[in-house]
């Protein structure tokens, strides 16, 4: 057990430091960068893709992508390394998520040779930027029952439906579509995989807007929307192991985030000292300290945890149980940092005004997203069923729909 | 950076596993849990073998020396098989011995542990919660006074007694003056004694290591947050099999999703708590300055997790899980015990706010 960098993790810091240096600036102490949530304006994503850019043309864009896709060939650790390093300058959102963790990897799996050509590279610096097209009103958990039809005409699919929660479908270039394009066979066996472009006639995006008052998310509308063949990802009806593919990858992008997740609970600590009342500052409450004490060890668990999954990455072995818990664990726990944050400040923690609520109001924002985060990527109850089926081997729920054709599945809701 | 058990210590895991598994199994803890020292000499003296018994005895006194990380590895089998023996009393000793001992009392005591020969129990409740009456009071090489919960009391040769003002003496067992009062506790398999002091001699002070009482407890709390993850872990795998086994409503109820998320809640609650412990071990040998508020940390942390698994378990064994039949009661009484030991939670989240400057002392 070592926490230090070896030789040649210390050398890769380095040098990575010395290209930052040269080229972003150090933020200054108390700063910190603009999270997603602010990333929408044109100019932001343009800054985002000119830095993109500039990191690709150094060796700096994907850490983790094979050399042969133009990535750096490097190990999860040296991108947390990099990531560690980039966070200390002043650099703009990252909004090729989608592409890089996502996407990318999925073609690499999937794509055929000239696919990987027209799209890996734009994807790699930024150029292009992509969105994922999964979830429908009707299909969210139950993703396999989604409804969005492709239908074979020439060359062509025509693509009819309705997506949703969408990121930045408002700003990006390629989508990855999963489609129905067989209602005749069971539902999983009757999906497509397809990349659209998302500026083709017949695709509208429209914004939704959140509780928190962001509209990072999208709903996307398809009417007689066409995709060429050359487009489609793996063979008709493969679509859902391609889906799960992107899902895997989603899923380990999420569970990596951990790295350093000791900031929410300093603030949390930073705001009971600050905030008093008639005996004191408030961390000097038993009952809030215990509850202040819980998250700050949990915090530490999960931090530590994300330690064991890299180096059993590092280490080339496969990330056992523990690598699946982390967003179950941190979403609801960062939901409830956030509601005893607001309770600390008392009638004041109803105030969004920035000027007015401590520590600019970003505990309120926190407060307001978290409802999200239980469900983004997941819901908890996923996760659990996730957990339970595939990591502790419990049989799943017997299931009405899985041979029927889908055409003939009992439904009580429109699609 | 590397977090993560050397494969000489996954190793270790397995080995022990193995032995425990075939030495002492559930039948074997409840034949011992009714005995009258509720202390598997068999089983201790083949760990002893195994090097186990002096995991945390320096070499040149018998024992193979290593890290607290290692005796964690060995702590979490130990609860897992709810093993009867003094391996908590046998880290807390080695430690103590090893900072703070002098040659003699190393030469006298450390090959005693290291061979699974009866040892020393340990008498410190009084630096953790001071109760009425209890409290020892040293004059002129005499103790004088009450400890509560004398760890592993009844297999011990001898005793490491904390007095009121923070040494550690060594008595023995048959000190004049001495009376050990065995206490029935919910866990029949760690064994605990009242200790009552009427002028009873010293052999010797341990004097070799400033803060020795506070260094003693750490190393006590981290072995005995090890005890509690393997005991839940044993607890939530006896509820996993259960659930894919027991039928209900024509189904086996780990189908049930209101079944099968409990089981993933309990996954989701040990392995964050398995690398808080890890490090909390790393850090009683390699960063000093964290130790004592890792420990308190770890241990203040797997009571709770503990707590929440054994019962989540039982509740998923139905109303088996309720019987003396069943063998989640063991691991649900291992915890329940142990949440206490060296501190409860409040109380050691306590002392943690005071090490982090939260609160004053």
């Amino acid at each position: 057990m070592d926490f230090d960098d070896t030789r040649e993790e210390a050398a890769f810091r380095a040098e990575a430091r010395s290209w930052l240096e040269a080229n972003a600036s150090p933020l200054e102490p108390g700063e910190t960068n603009p999270g997603l949530g602010e990333s929408d304006d044109p100019d932001t994503i343009r800054a985002a893709q000119a830095w993109q850019a500039k990191k690709a043309d150094a060796g700096w864009a994907c850490i983790t992508w094979p050399e042969a896709y133009g990535g750096r060939g490097g190990s999860p650790i040296q991108s947390v390394i990099w990531g560690q390093e980039e966070g200390k300058f002043r650099v703009p959102p990252n909004v090729f998520g989608i592409g890089l963790g996502m996407a990318g990897p999925t073609l690499m799996a999937h794509g055929s040779d000239v696919q990987q050509q027209r799209w890996l590279p734009k994807m790699l610096r930024g150029e292009e930027i992509w969105c994922q097209l999964f979830s429908e009103p009707a299909a969210g958990s139950d993703l396999a029952g989604l409804r969005t039809r492709a239908e074979r005409d020439g060359d062509d699919w025509v693509v009819n439906g309705q997506k949703i929660w969408t990121s930045g479908a408002h700003y990006c270039k390629w989508g990855i579509l999963v489609a129905r394009t067989d209602p005749n066979v069971p539902k999983h066996a009757g999906l497509s995989y397809f990349v659209v472009d998302m500026e083709s006639t017949g695709v509208e995006a429209r914004q939704i807007r959140q509780i928190s008052g962001g509209a990072n998310f999208n709903e996307v509308f398809f009417t007689d929307a066409r995709i060429p063949d050359a487009n489609r990802i793996s063979e008709v009806g493969n679509g859902w192991a391609v889906a799960i593919t992107t899902l895997m990858n989603e899923r380990a992008s999420i569970g990596s985030g951990g790295i350093g997740g000791g900031g929410g609970v300093k603030d949390l600590i930073a705001l009971a000292r600050e905030v008093r009342d008639e005996r004191g500052p408030l961390l000097e409450n038993a009952g809030i300290r215990e509850r202040i004490a819980d998250y700050y060890v949990r915090t530490k668990g999960l931090q530590f945890t994300s330690y064991r999954t890299l180096t059993a990455l590092s280490r080339g072995q496969t990330p056992g149980p523990e690598g699946s818990i982390g967003k179950l664990v941190a979403a609801k726990m960062r939901q409830d940092m956030a509601s005893l944050a607001l309770e600390l400040q008392g009638l004041a923690g109803g105030t969004l005004d920035p000027s007015l609520a401590v520590q600019d109001a970003a505990w309120q924002e926190a407060y307001l997203w978290a409802p999200g985060m239980r469900i983004a990527g997941g819901t908890d109850e996923i996760l659990r069923n996730i957990i339970a089926e595939r990591v502790l081997r419990l049989p799943p729920e017997p299931r009405v729909d899985k041979e029927l054709a889908f055409r003939d599945v009992p439904t009580g809701s429109q699609g | 950076m590397d977090f993560g058990l050397s494969e000489e210590q996954r190793l270790l895991a397995q080995t022990l596993g193995r032995y425990l598994e075939v030495s002492i199994s559930p039948a074997r803890v409840r034949e011992i849990a009714a005995s009258d020292e509720g202390h598997d000499a068999v089983t201790w003296r083949g760990a002893a073998e195994l090097g186990m018994a002096g995991i945390l005895v320096p070499e040149e006194y018998g024992g193979i020396g290593l890290g607290m990380l290692d005796a964690v590895v060995a702590a979490e089998a130990f609860g897992y098989h709810c093993a009867p023996v003094p391996f908590l009393s046998a880290s807390m000793a080695s430690v103590a011995l090893a900072h703070g001992g002098s040659e003699e009392q190393k030469r006298v005591w450390l090959p005693r542990i290291a061979r699974g020969d009866a040892g020393l129990g340990v008498a410190v409740g009084g630096h953790v919660s001071r109760r009425e009456g209890a409290g020892i009071r040293a004059r002129r090489r005499r103790l004088h006074g009450k400890a509560l919960f004398a760890i592993d009391s009844t297999a011990a040769a001898g005793f490491l007694v904390a007095t009121d003002d923070a040494r550690v003496a060594l008595v023995s067992r048959d000190a004049p003056g001495l009376s050990i009062e065995p206490l029935h506790t919910i866990d029949a398999t760690r064994r605990f004694s009242e200790l009552q002091l009427e002028s009873v001699p010293v052999d010797g002070w341990l004097e070799g290591h400033e803060g020795l009482v506070d260094l003693l407890i750490d190393a006590g709390r981290v072995v005995l947050a090890a005890d509690m993850l393997g005991a839940s872990q044993r607890a939530f795998d006896l509820a996993v099999a259960y659930a894919g086994e027991r039928k209900q409503f024509d189904r086996v109820i780990g189908s049930f999703q209101a079944v099968k998320h409990l089981c993933a809640e309990m996954a989701a609650e040990l392995e964050p708590a398995r690398s808080l412990l890890w490090y909390a071990a790393h850090a009683f040998d390699a960063v000093p300055e964290e130790a004592s508020l890792v420990a308190a940390h770890a241990k203040a942390h797997l009571s709770e997790v503990g707590r929440f698994v054994v019962r989540t378990a039982t509740e998923v064994h139905g109303g088996i899980g309720f019987t003396e039949e069943c063998d989640a009661q063991l691991f649900f009484k291992r915890v329940g015990v142990a949440r206490s030991l060296l501190g409860t939670p409040e109380q050691v989240r306590e002392r943690a706010g005071v090490i982090q400057g939260w609160v004053a002392a």
